[in-house]
């Protein structure tokens, strides 16, 4: 699949910078990112706690503001001021489903407000009995029963209300939804369902994800593509396999041999590599975004670059 | 493998809640080796934290020990009933490594003062015998400077630094038994791995014997020697990490395996596991599991299966190890799992030093996941 040419962008970021002012000056959480995200697929985002993966989620939902570069949906400009119509469609396609079931859900709402509460806000919903029609399908197709819309929060398990949260992001038939460690809050039995419900949504939808972890072990099933962020930058961005299989940046080898596997030998054999910045010498020339194979791309100064790549030739 | 440390038998631990009894923990049974590491996993609410609490006397007030005995030291702390008895142990000889290092701390004292006070408390030293204890555990830790930085609040800490300290006043008292519930569930992977090599380090230096809490099978594949899966209050197999992770017996081991989507093959559905756990407000007639079990046999929901034995290390409560019951499958993926025994992307187990040449990648796949 490295034939990515021909296919539709339906994200891209160019340069994406997000700035957070603190006391005294500002702090830089996301530095001149860039990535597409190809429609139908999985983009997976992992970085450790940081690194501003969820600031990079939050910017194309546009809960932060980018201060720098832009973020394209369907090739048009979708941050700073945008006119009225493109502003709704981007707040009905692009949806957001959250880390915490348990903080994401508004306590004094019934589930059913919950899940209508997208379309109050762009409205254009028709009758009444219409949004409870669509709120039912809504609960139906991430497998809860229709009749929980009049219940609250606090009476459902954390796996439901993490269904919960899917609905609200699947009643706006969404075209991209960003998931944002949708199953690290959940119990182990429970990640799996949670998991499965998204890649059936996923084809039955024909939804794009960009799926934000710090867990690389569970992204590897899910993603086709991961792009690796360290403090604010993307250091690598490959298929999954082929990062799995070829990681060339220090710091993805360091997070890599990091993640526990369920496989004891395995874990018994691997050698823990562990990243030290110091071992990049950026003083003179920086480094710049590299493609070292075919969609397999590293953050690299030449000498690196020329390292790294030329080791791994097949 | 080393003698019995600590050994315990049918153990029971109820619980009282609005007027009911909740029976937590129902007849557990479990030996622990001098020096060995062994790993309890299971779900949220299978009573893996309620099980190592009752080694440190730290149930909480409408909990108690209804019957069963653990024996360590030729005493039995089931019958421990004042503060005086869990002095002599807690924290002295069992200690204790919690989930969270932020909540762990006290964040008004230095962390110096927090582990001063377990030399002070349980090896009679003060002042600056006391103070210079604390410095050497901290060096140990792993924290640079220790010398300054010993006068520093928990919030200058790091979440990683602050569970280094944690790790400090449990090892104080160099305890025989450790025990780690969730030690790095709140912390970043990297970190995670940093801190599960100390507290092997130090295992080895001092000889303790570690027990680990955990839901995350990843991190018992990488510490335990010994796992014991607990499920609805009760140990429903045990052995050695190879024996549960490539020859596991009973079907929860089975289901919770096949459920990782760490071991999940891209484009197929993850097997999930039906229904919810019992209501331990009841009794449980037969099987626990029997319930949420596709394979599940008649017998299951009419008698508690007995503990049968697979080798002289390996255990397991299912009747499905009994000779007359049927012959029963494990699951696709639990089966891969014996077929791809240590499978590596080639460049994890080189070298660090001279990672720089690898393999070809298409082979490992290959090998990887046929």
């Amino acid at each position: 699949m490295t034939g990515t040419g021909d296919r539709e962008v339906l994200i891209e970021a160019k340069d994406l910078t997000v700035d957070f002012r603190v006391k005294g000056g500002s702090f830089r959480a996301v530095d001149k990112v860039n990535f597409r995200i190809y429609r139908g697929e999985t983009f997976g985002l992992v970085g450790e706690s940081g690194s501003g993966k969820t600031t990079i989620g939050r910017a194309i939902v546009r809960i932060n503001e980018a201060s720098g570069g832009d973020i394209l949906f369907k090739g048009r400009k979708i941050d700073g001021r945008i006119s009225r119509e493109l502003d709704r469609e981007v707040v009905q396609k692009i949806q957001m489903i959250f880390q915490d079931p348990m903080a994401s859900l508004n306590e004094r709402a019934k589930v059913d407000y919950i899940v209508s509460e997208g379309l109050y806000n762009i409205g254009g919903y028709g009758t009444e009995e219409n949004r409870k029609a669509l709120v039912q399908k809504a609960l139906l197709e991430v497998g809860l029963l229709p009749e929980f819309a009049s219940r609250f929060p606090h009476e459902f398990s954390g796996g439901q209300r993490q269904r919960i949260g899917i609905a609200r992001a699947l009643i706006m038939s969404p075209e991209f939804v960003i998931a944002d460690e949708p199953i690290s809050a959940l119990d182990v039995s429970i990640r799996a369902q949670v998991l499965n419900l998204l890649s059936e949504l996923q084809k039955t939808k024909g939804l794009t994800y960009m799926f934000i972890a710090h867990d690389l072990s569970v992204v590897r099933f899910i993603t086709d593509r991961i792009a690796v962020i360290h403090l604010g930058k993307i250091v690598e961005l490959a298929e999954t396999e082929e990062l799995f299989a070829r990681p060339l940046h220090p710091y993805t080898r360091a997070l890599l041999s990091a993640v526990p596997t369920p496989d004891p030998r395995r874990e018994k054999g691997k050698k823990l590599h562990i990243y030290d910045s110091n071992c990049h010498d950026y003083s003179k020339v920086g480094p710049e975004w590299r493609e070292a194979f075919p969609g397999h791309f590293v953050l690299s100064d030449e000498r690196e670059f020329a390292e790294w790549a030329g080791s791994s030739k097949r | 493998m080393g003698d019995t440390i600590l050994s315990v038998r049918d153990l029971v631990v109820k619980f009282s809640l609005r007027g009911r009894t909740l029976t937590a923990i129902r007849s557990a049974d479990l030996d622990l080796y001098e020096g060995e590491t062994l790993a309890i996993v299971g779900e949220s609410g299978s009573g893996k934290s309620v099980f190592t609490k009752t080694f440190i006397g730290m149930l909480d007030k409408n909990g108690r020990v209804d019957s069963g005995s653990i024996m360590f030291e030729g005493r039995d702390l089931a019958k421990f009933s004042s503060e005086k008895d869990w002095l002599e142990v807690r924290g002295k000889k069992i200690s204790m490594v919690f989930q969270d290092p932020m909540t762990a701390l006290n964040p008004l004292r230095t962390v110096g003062s927090q582990i001063a006070e377990v030399f002070e408390l349980h090896r009679g030293l003060v002042g600056k015998a006391a103070e210079r204890g604390a410095i050497e555990m901290l060096e140990r830790v792993g924290i640079p400077d220790a010398g300054n930085r010993h006068r520093q609040f928990p919030h200058e800490f790091s979440g990683g630094m602050r569970q280094r300290v944690v790790i400090a006043i449990a090892m104080a008292c160099n305890p025989r038994i450790l025990i780690c519930d969730e030690p790095t569930t709140a912390l970043d992977v990297t970190i995670q791995a940093q801190i599960l090599d100390l507290i092997r380090s130090l295992q080895k230096d001092f000889g303790f014997t570690t027990i680990y809490i955990t839901h995350d099978l990843g991190v018992v594949a990488n510490v335990a020697d010994r796992v014991a899966v607990m499920y609805a209050g009760q140990i429903v197999e045990c052995g050695t990490a190879d024996e549960v992770f490539y020859d596991p017996r009973h079907p929860y081991t089975w289901a919770l395996l096949s459920s990782l989507p760490q071991l999940g093959i891209k484009g197929k559905p993850l097997y999930s596991i039906k229904g919810t756990p019992p209501n331990l407000f009841n009794e449980i007639k037969g099987d626990a599991f029997a319930a949420r079990n596709p394979r599940a046999l008649k017998v299951d929901f009419l008698y508690q299966p007995p503990v049968f034995t697979v080798s002289p290390t390996h255990w397991a409560r299912t009747w499905l190890l009994d000779p007359r019951a049927p012959k029963v499958e494990p699951p696709e993926i639990v089966r891969a799992m014996q077929e791809s025994l240590a499978v590596q992307d080639a460049w994890l187990t080189q070298d660090v030093e001279k990672s720089g040449k690898m393999e070809n990648p298409e082979n490992a796949r290959k090998a990887g996941r046929a």
